[in-house]
């Protein structure tokens, strides 16, 4: 055909323009932002509204304020621990349900039920859920204080929301409370995408079900855990709707995340654009480096799918070149 | 023996794992629980007894108090997310089909680069770039406005990835190309042969860009300042305040109003939700 050449090229300029939308929504609130945020970083910008500002004399002062900060710190070690706190059970508890949800030879009733309910929490606004739970931990006369006195086990109601342990640890528990859920349904999924034969060889083999989870379940699960580990770690580090509304960030810092803190600099106070600008670069690049490491583990499956395509595709446009037939594309 | 025995060891199995979801069960319930009955019954009764679980008789009062006393607004509250969600919802939809569409239906040079770009940028939260955003926003007094919240969702690349998953094994580009011979243009054959064959994956995508864009609390605090203009998110945080401090029905009311639409949503398309989960990639 004589005109297909020209043909190819004219439909190829639908693919750019196709993505336009995408890519200029992505260059003027992505990407300008992140750079905007960034040069801030570098400059003497702070005060309400301001938006006259100077690159400072020395240009990483801020950052190296912020790494030195002690609020900063406090904060990303207390981003790092709520989110420990959370994963352990989270991660534990999914497993436990998923082995038994997929188990082969006890089959669980009201599978349906339970998934809906363990995942409802997860859809409720945070900051919903976090005032429910500033009410329910109440002093002196919350639900959860009104149940430790009139079951005996406590003589004195106990203020949950000014110890620094405790509200750490109701954060956590809240985190895990809307997690666990999705982490079991999406495990749950990895389950049931491993090949059957393998449990049946393992079912004849006479292996039982302790064994065959740890011994065929785990192994294969390898990708889905480290997504669900990544992921979680990812939103763990952006912590802030929670944290946020439910003491915000008290008592004395002890659920003030990175987020929080960020916020706090820049929204507040004396309006630190420039700190709270630097503090955000280095959450970035943290958040930047564990991306890069999911991106690395889901890597090697995807592209040896998108390779499968380009290959078949190849192989398609050879073939009708060959025939000399119809256009493709 | 040995079969006595596994039966035995099946039951304890069996009861065990029962008990456990059971627990689990009330423990994702309870919260829930009390808010209703507590929304129901007087200060007065909550201070008594903070857990019952039977409803009072004033619901009504618990309102009066709500709508009379401070800034909490649920039903402007409603209007305003519903307002941002559906846009937000619409754009993300939208443009996600259309990207994955250049993505799979066309051979360009760039493709590739720019599925990679597209992985890369996936994991990228919003809240790190906020300060530059607010900045930018304020400069050209976008801020008390539903637009910054709105518009970026056009670029919303998890949508874009799980779209051109669902694309390549549903679009056969036989279909596309007969069109192509009876005249169609290309943005006809997008729209009217393409969306509609998305209609499943678009369902699936649109209830999580929306719950996503109804739940989030950062970006509209940061840009929206007005009363008026609250979303619910921020409604809700408004109960944690002072003037609320004594009134603890009116609190556990308010909070139930603004969960109350998504129980409606989740309770009828739960069925929908939990695969869309199950298909991964939505945690945040």
């Amino acid at each position: 055909m004589p005109n297909k050449q020209h043909k190819g090229i004219s439909y190829a300029k639908y693919g750019y323009l196709f993505s336009l939308p995408f890519i200029v929504a992505f260059l003027i609130f992505s990407l300008y932002p992140t750079i905007y945020t960034l040069i801030l970083g570098f400059t003497d910008c702070k005060g309400l509204g301001n938006t006259d500002w100077h690159i400072l004399e020395h240009p990483f002062d801020n950052f190296k304020n912020v790494i030195h900060n002690k609020s900063f710190v406090i904060s990303l070690k207390n981003t790092i621990t709520i989110w420990l706190m959370n994963f352990f059970p989270q991660i534990t508890i999914a497993l436990l349900l998923t082995a038994w949800f997929t188990s082969r030879s006890n089959e669980i009733k009201g599978k349906g039920f339970f998934k809906v309910v363990f995942y409802m929490p997860n859809i409720i606004t945070a900051a919903t859920v976090a005032v429910l739970f500033k009410a329910i931990f109440a002093y002196p006369i919350g639900p959860v204080n009104d149940l430790l006195l009139s079951s005996g086990v406590k003589d004195t109601a106990y203020n949950f929301l000014v110890s620094k342990s405790a509200a750490k640890l109701i954060v956590a528990f809240i985190q895990f409370w809307t997690w666990y859920g999705n982490t079991m349904i999406v495990l749950i999924s990895g389950v049931l995408g491993i090949s059957p034969d393998i449990y049946e060889a393992a079912e004849i083999d006479g292996a039982n079900g302790v064994q065959t989870f740890f011994k065929i379940t785990i192994p294969n699960l390898k990708t889905v855990l480290l997504y669900t580990l990544v992921t979680s770690l990812v939103g763990g580090l952006n912590m802030y709707d929670i944290p946020k509304v439910f003491l915000d960030g008290g008592p004395d810092n002890a659920t003030l995340t990175t987020s929080v803190y960020i916020q706090k600099q820049a929204f507040s106070g004396s309006y630190l654009y420039n700190k709270a600008s630097a503090a955000s670069m280095i959450m970035w690049v943290i958040i930047v480096i564990c991306s890069a490491v999911l991106f690395w583990i889901m890597r090697d499956k995807d592209e040896a799918k998108l390779n499968k395509e380009i290959k078949l595709a190849q192989k398609k446009a050879k073939l009708i070149a060959e025939s000399g037939g119809k256009e493709w594309l | 023996m040995a079969v006595r025995k596994k039966n035995a060891s099946n039951r304890a199995f069996i009861i065990s794992a029962y008990v456990f979801c059971a627990f689990l069960t009330v423990l994702s319930l309870l919260p829930f629980i009390i808010m209703i009955v507590n929304a129901t019954r007087s200060t007065y009764q909550i201070q008594q007894h903070a857990i019952s679980l039977v409803p009072s008789h004033f619901l009504k009062s618990n309102f009066e108090v709500l709508k009379d006393k401070g800034s909490f607004n649920a039903f402007k509250g409603f209007k305003n997310s519903l307002i941002i969600s559906v846009g937000a919802t619409a754009c993300t939809i939208y443009f996600s089909t259309m990207t994955a569409f250049a993505l799979v239906a066309y051979d360009w040079k760039l493709r590739k680069p720019f599925f990679t770009f597209i992985m890369a940028v996936l994991m990228i939260p919003a809240q790190v770039t906020s300060i530059g955003f607010y900045q930018f926003m304020y400069k050209i007094h976008m801020t008390n406005n539903f637009l910054p919240l709105i518009l970026p969702a056009i670029a919303a690349p998890t949508c874009v990835f799980f779209m051109r998953q669902y694309m390549i094994p549903s679009l056969p580009m036989e279909i596309l190309q007969s069109a192509r011979i009876d005249g169609a243009g290309e943005f006809r054959i997008f729209n009217q042969i393409a969306l509609p064959m998305m209609k499943p994956a678009m369902a699936t995508q649109a209830i999580f860009s929306f719950v996503s864009s109804w739940n989030q609390l950062f970006l509209p605090s940061i840009l929206i300042t007005k009363n008026e203009k609250f979303t619910m998110p921020m409604m809700v945080a408004l109960l944690n305040g002072d003037i609320y401090k004594t009134e603890y029905g009116s609190v556990y009311l308010g909070l139930f109003l603004t969960v109350l639409p998504l129980l409606v949503v989740y309770f009828l398309l739960s069925k929908y939700i939990i695969a869309g989960v199950a298909l991964g990639g939505v945690k945040g």
